[in-house]
């Protein structure tokens, strides 16, 4: 009964079932076989693919535990794609190790100042986080497009391609730099008092400040973490196809981030998140495109078949629903508020979806 | 999706455009008339109000560049330019505004094929000459418009089609498909083509047929999940080049040589993709060009010297094995 009511317990639910759903149609699918001296397998594919939309993910957590909104994360990854690959591109050696290294810390400064100014427009302009966000939103791609002239900019660079497509100890080098910022930013935050500094800030602002919490800061740099997050999934999305498409890299990550937040079960009114949630979130998300894939759903009913598990996995996991459900399993009659009542901080995430 | 649409389906116009003129070359299609009819309109500017759907792709700014380059002062035109940036509200403005100007003829790329008849009856009652190019409109009362220039899509994908069957299925084979953005145009005409021309032939099996939205990372996604569910995979046919290069990264981590084990099948013939013809990771490209201009000059030419054109005007389109482009790539320009 326990497991059933965790916060988690429906993500990680949709996600077996998915997982065995491909299994039955593709026997072969859990197999992980060692090729070219790497992991190769269904597996390590949905980890690797996952890997860009969790740091996206990571980032948006955070800023929306601080009750705000990140919603120029895609135009951060197409700008980060694009100056990495521009500046790679144009140099006179772009398989030179140092040329690579130049061109990602050009990128990710950039994405850095970006995510300052959203920072700086919130936190001290207090303009409202969505509002703030979509400014970069909207400007971003022309700023990709502008850098790079429209076109679609290709390089050849192994060290490049080793973000997206390498590995290192047979694991895939995106899957192991999105696992260590994962791990560092669990760490930070729930080791240290950051994360409860962050939630506070979330709940009530104000009286954060009051407490004495530097909500400024707090909020300033969360939106600069979630842009250099971006900047990083930027460059794996780029080094995954050697492309820049200023057009289409990050299209609309920033919302399938947010419903990996949401299917995690953080609140989008700010306050507790769980960056566990997000990580199953982001693979559920990730292993559903799969599936699709996998299962040969027609192109024309796939978003539909999509919009069904999420729906499905979001209404299960509503507060509300939980425990009408944990009252039935009681014989009760359906109680609204359940035995456990409906936490302030974590509302129903239907409702979010609607 | 609908920028990807509107390129793939300028794409196409300019296909279309070369095919009409009937040359072999594809960076000249159709140009033959054109200093002639510079000639005539000698003196006098033929101002041309352009209505382009963005600068969404590297095939776009070579259909933009190609348009700018033909309709110069030299060659007798005055070209009013706009970019509608993906929208239609925009391309209706910028209609409007031509018609306000009373320019001698507008032409464009309808970003979407409906809502169009209100403002080319608009035009049609200023006694401007309205040119498609390289997507049509739905308008049931085709007077609304003078030509439209654009590729046939089902014509690509047979000819991908055809190739397929003449060369590669005198044995069986297994075809997975990355489709172009669910529900446009080029991705249901090439899919139709590739289709019709295969029919006849047994030894061709469509096992898996997914929508790579026209881009590479799709492509490349959905290539993973095709060889995680299939481990006897032939040939790729892609929409696009962009997905098909997508798939090549995906192949390639499989340990998989694309062009050899799994031949690749695609349409555009943009430079990434020719390249990775001549080096032998693609097997076949059916070219989709974007070089519009000296065919636009032409008919515009013969529009205002009150010619009858073809209410729709197709080009022939190339196709490259890996030889040809070899040759070609050189002097590609796009």
């Amino acid at each position: 009964m326990g497991i059933v009511r965790h916060r988690l317990f429906w993500p990680v639910a949709a996600l077996a079932l998915l997982i065995v759903v491909n299994t039955i149609n593709t026997p072969t699918f859990l197999r992980i076989r060692v090729r070219d001296g790497h992991l190769y397998g269904a597996l390590i594919d949905i980890l690797r693919n996952s890997s860009p939309l969790l740091l996206v993910a990571v980032g948006m957590t955070l800023v929306i535990a601080t009750r705000g909104i990140d919603l120029s994360v895609g135009a951060v990854v197409a700008i980060a794609g694009a100056v990495a690959l521009t500046y790679i591109g144009s140099a006179p050696d772009p398989s030179s190790v140092g040329t690579v290294i130049t061109g990602i810390g050009i990128a990710l400064v950039l994405s850095l100042v970006l995510g300052t100014w959203n920072g700086f427009l919130v936190s001290v302009i207090g303009i409202q986080p969505i509002i703030a966000t979509l400014v970069l939103m909207t400007a971003g791609r022309g700023i990709a497009m502008l850098i790079t002239g429209g076109m679609i900019t290709t390089i050849t660079s192994p060290p490049y391609k080793v973000i997206g497509s390498g590995y290192w100890a047979a694991l895939p080098v995106s899957v192991i730099v999105a696992g260590t910022i994962f791990l560092v930013v669990a760490l930070l935050t729930r080791r240290t008092a950051l994360g409860m500094l962050i939630e506070s800030v979330g709940i009530n602002p104000e009286a954060s400040r009051l407490a004495g919490v530097r909500s400024r800061s707090i909020i300033w740099t969360v939106y600069a973490m979630s842009a250099l997050f971006a900047g990083i999934a930027g460059l794996m999305i780029s080094s995954g196809v050697m492309a820049a498409d200023a057009n289409n890299a990050g299209m609309l990550i920033e919302l399938d981030a947010i419903l990996a937040v949401v299917i995690g079960g953080t609140s989008l009114a700010g306050g507790k998140f769980s960056l566990a949630g997000t990580m199953v979130g982001a693979i559920v998300l990730e292993t559903l495109d799969l599936t699709v894939t996998i299962l040969g759903i027609p192109p024309a009913v796939t978003p539909l078949f999509k919009a069904i598990v999420v729906i499905a996995v979001v209404v299960m996991q509503s507060p509300i629903v939980r425990n009408r459900l944990a009252a039935r399993r009681r014989g009760e009659p359906g109680d609204p508020r359940g035995v456990h009542g409906v936490q302030p901080a974590e509302p129903s995430s239907a409702e979010v979806t609607v | 999706m609908r920028r990807k649409l509107a390129v793939a389906a300028a794409a196409m116009a300019v296909l279309t455009l070369a095919a009409c003129g009937g040359t072999t070359e594809p960076e000249e299609p159709a140009t033959e008339d054109v200093a002639e009819g510079g000639d005539a309109m000698e003196g006098d500017l033929v101002v041309v109000g352009f209505s382009q759907v963005g600068a969404e792709s590297g095939w776009r700014a070579a259909n933009t560049k190609s348009i700018q380059d033909n309709l110069t002062k030299e060659n007798g035109f005055d070209l009013k330019f706009s970019d509608a940036q993906q929208k239609q509200e925009n391309q209706i403005q910028a209609i409007r505004s031509y018609i306000a100007q009373g320019v001698d003829v507008i032409a464009f790329s309808p970003v979407v094929e409906s809502g169009w008849d209100a403002v080319l009856e608009e035009a049609k009652a200023a006694g401007i000459p309205v040119v498609l190019t390289d997507r049509a409109v739905d308008s049931q009362d085709d007077t609304l418009y003078e030509t439209f220039i654009g590729s046939d899509f089902v014509l690509e994908g047979e000819m991908a089609g055809e190739w397929v069957s003449e060369n590669l299925a005198t044995e069986p084979i297994k075809v997975v498909e990355l489709q172009g953005t669910t529900g446009s145009a080029p991705a249901i005409d090439r899919k139709e083509g590739f289709e019709s021309a295969t029919a006849d032939n047994p030894n061709v099996e469509i096992i898996a047929s997914q929508t790579g939205n026209f881009t590479r990372s799709e492509g490349k996604t959905v290539m993973e999940g095709f060889l995680q569910a299939h481990d006897d995979i032939d040939l790729v046919f892609a929409h696009n080049d962009d997905m098909g290069l997508g798939a090549i990264e995906a192949i390639e981590a499989a340990g998989l040589v694309p062009g050899e084990d799994i031949k690749i099948v695609t349409i555009d013939a943009v430079k990434d993709g020719m390249q990775a013809l001549a080096d032998g990771k693609i097997n076949y490209i059916v070219e989709c060009n974007p070089l519009l201009g000296p065919d636009l000059v032409d008919i515009i030419n013969k529009v205002m010297a009150g010619d009858e054109v073809e209410k729709r005007i197709v080009v022939k389109d190339l196709a490259f094995d890996q030889e040809a482009a070899i040759e070609a790539l050189p002097d590609r320009q796009y």
